[in-house]
């Protein structure tokens, strides 16, 4: 396996605490704050469409400092642990930071990424409905899939360079981008986005699942199995764009999970038509940032 | 174990002729542990008659913990007169702050900034030292042993049980008893349902059999739909708690501002009279400015 040195992760973390959020959530998150009477769902609804913000949100709440009962996995558990109004400032502080510029070195598209992000996270929830066999919490495999791809982020901010190497390999050889990226860079983003969420604390449950999500194997897990999926529908329906359009196969104990090959759960997902033009709303896609 | 109040009042210090019975300082508890340490619950502006109570005893070692950051339960603490004074050791006990990045340290040195004090940390004469504290995890002081809760107000707010010899105290400082934010039938109302009572549960436990609870109690009944949010609880609400901990005695406190002592009597006795004959052998009291219990 993959490992990151001691270095590279701890220079990659330090990065991220500066890292701004998107768009579309800095610019909703001022509009709301501004508001002394905003609704906190709404607050909510926000905080938990970004990717940024929910990593740090998280990153905090789980913490050895607060040592909760149990790990927080979701955006309304730390309004109930931490109170809306600490959230709500957390939040804002994080706007503060600008927002990520659609532009970057690496000419990774950070609003078709997001766009990925949440139709994944939306499709793998409603699988988790759809097709779970066990007590998973669908908002478990929400947050697998919203967080999935985040160490690209961190690489098209961080490491532009050999990250546009790594987009332009898989283009050129038709590989997956997290194979191109173990060439150009050493690592790939499943390693550092596993990395980062367990340096931060975050249930081993979720580390694994961003560790794994492109080496599903026999044994896994509902969350991985929903998170593999979704991906997979994202990448085939097109529903935004993280760089990687190589759509994988489901390996023999997906099938048997959703007893069906990936067209029939796309047949048996239904209309998405909703979800996915909710996700270009806040993705923000097509307009200039 | 000893409990004594120096400041009782929420918000802002409220003297004059219609607080004179209950008193206009805002929060600071003394709390003596059976061999005497000095616990000092919060540094509003009751922190300074306490501080000129203490100069008959110096060298004093105080353990000053803070429920949290707001302007009531901090302003004293620069005139707290032992920080001044050599061979004092003064520690602060209080949150980390997840928006600054910060714990105690921050609680004075925003305080003492030379525009709005005369007087300079680095001209503080006695030992300090600033402890951050984490939710649940229990420090000792001499003889007591204190477990910092966290509880539920705009920033974080740590509530704080008190053991020594089998006698227990609980100060919520600020809390509001949690609320949902989806209305029932939205997609998270189950989840975040489910979290407050568990929460709700979790606090109770923390409180439970303590023989004084000093609890956040605000607002009225009538008053509280206007000021949701705003981080305090209600007579009645601390009244429940009280109920389900199986508290002794339920100190309410936090005295609204604008509320005279006869309309605080009045707002108070027409709690009671809800509770009456629900509430079994608890003994609620409301805080008064000089009250002292020994127990």
């Amino acid at each position: 396996m993959i490992e990151t040195s001691a270095e590279l992760t701890k220079k990659l973390s330090n990065a991220v605490e500066k890292m701004p959020a998107f768009p579309k959530s800095v610019q909703r998150i001022l509009e709301l704050t501004r508001d002394i009477n905003c609704q906190p769902k709404e607050l909510v609804m926000v905080i938990e469409k970004d990717p940024v913000m929910t990593m740090k949100l998280l990153r905090l709440l789980n913490s050895a400092y607060y040592s909760f009962p149990k790990e927080i996995t979701s955006v309304n558990q730390s309004v109930v642990y931490l109170g809306l109004n600490t959230v709500k400032n957390m939040a804002l502080s994080f706007a503060a930071m600008g927002s990520l510029p659609q532009q970057n070195a690496a000419g990774f598209d950070v609003q078709q990424y997001l766009l990925h992000s949440l139709t994944t996270a939306s499709i793998a929830r409603i699988l988790c409905q759809k097709f779970s066999k066990d007590d998973t919490d669908p908002a478990d495999c929400y947050l697998a899939g919203l967080l999935h791809d985040f160490g690209k982020v961190v690489f098209a901010q961080f490491m532009p360079a050999e990250f546009r190497e790594a987009l332009a390999l898989s283009k050129e050889q038709c590989i997956p981008l997290y194979l191109a990226e173990q060439q150009m860079i050493g690592t790939d983003h499943t390693v550092v986005g596993g990395m980062l969420v367990e340096r931060w604390q975050f249930p081993k449950r979720l580390t694994n699942n961003i560790s794994n999500h492109h080496n599903v194997t026999d044994a896994d897990s509902t969350v991985l199995n929903c998170l593999f999926a979704a991906n997979q529908i994202s990448k085939q329906l097109s529903l935004g764009y993280a760089g990687d359009s190589i759509v994988e196969d489901f390996p023999p104990a997906l099938l048997e999970f959703f007893g069906g090959s990936l067209q029939d759960v796309i047949v048996r997902l239904g209309d998405i038509s909703q979800l996915s033009s909710e996700a270009q709303v806040f993705a923000q896609v097509g307009k200039g940032s | 174990m000893k409990l004594k109040f120096w400041g009782v009042r929420g918000s802002i210090p409220s003297p004059g002729e219609k607080t004179m019975r209950y008193g206009g300082n805002t929060t600071c508890l003394e709390v003596r542990s059976d061999d005497n340490d000095l616990i000092i619950l919060d540094g509003g502006t009751g922190i300074f008659p306490l501080a000129q109570s203490l100069l008959k005893e110096l060298p004093v070692k105080a353990h000053i913990f803070n429920s949290h950051s707001h302007w009531d339960h901090i302003q004293g603490l620069p005139f707290f007169i032992p920080i001044f004074i050599p061979g004092n050791t003064i520690k602060l006990y209080s949150a980390f702050d997840p928006i600054s990045g910060e714990g105690p340290e921050r609680i004075i040195s925003v305080q003492l900034q030379y525009s709005f004090f005369p007087v300079r940390e680095a001209e503080m004469k006695s030992q300090i030292d600033y402890v951050a504290l984490m939710p649940n995890v229990q420090i000792e002081v001499g003889s007591a042993k204190i477990t910092p809760i966290l509880l539920n107000h705009p920033v974080i707010n740590l509530g704080y049980r008190i053991d020594c010899n089998n006698k227990s105290i609980f100060f919520t400082g600020d809390h509001e008893p949690h609320y949902n934010i989806y209305e029932d039938g939205d997609s998270g109302y189950a989840e975040v349902q489910g979290l407050i009572e568990e929460q709700r549960r979790s606090i109770v436990k923390a409180m439970r059999g303590v023989d004084i609870l000093v609890a956040d109690s605000s607002y009225t009944l009538e008053e509280y739909p206007s000021k949701k949010g705003w981080g305090h609880g209600t007579f009645d609400s601390s009244i429940q708690l009280a109920v389900d901990a199986g508290v002794k005695i339920l100190y309410c406190t936090h005295h609204e501002p604008t509320r005279s002592d006869d309309e605080l009597e009045k707002v108070f006795a027409a709690a009671l009279a809800r509770h009456a004959g629900k509430v079994g052998d608890l003994d609620i009291r409301l805080a008064r400015e000089g009250a002292e219990i020994i127990f």
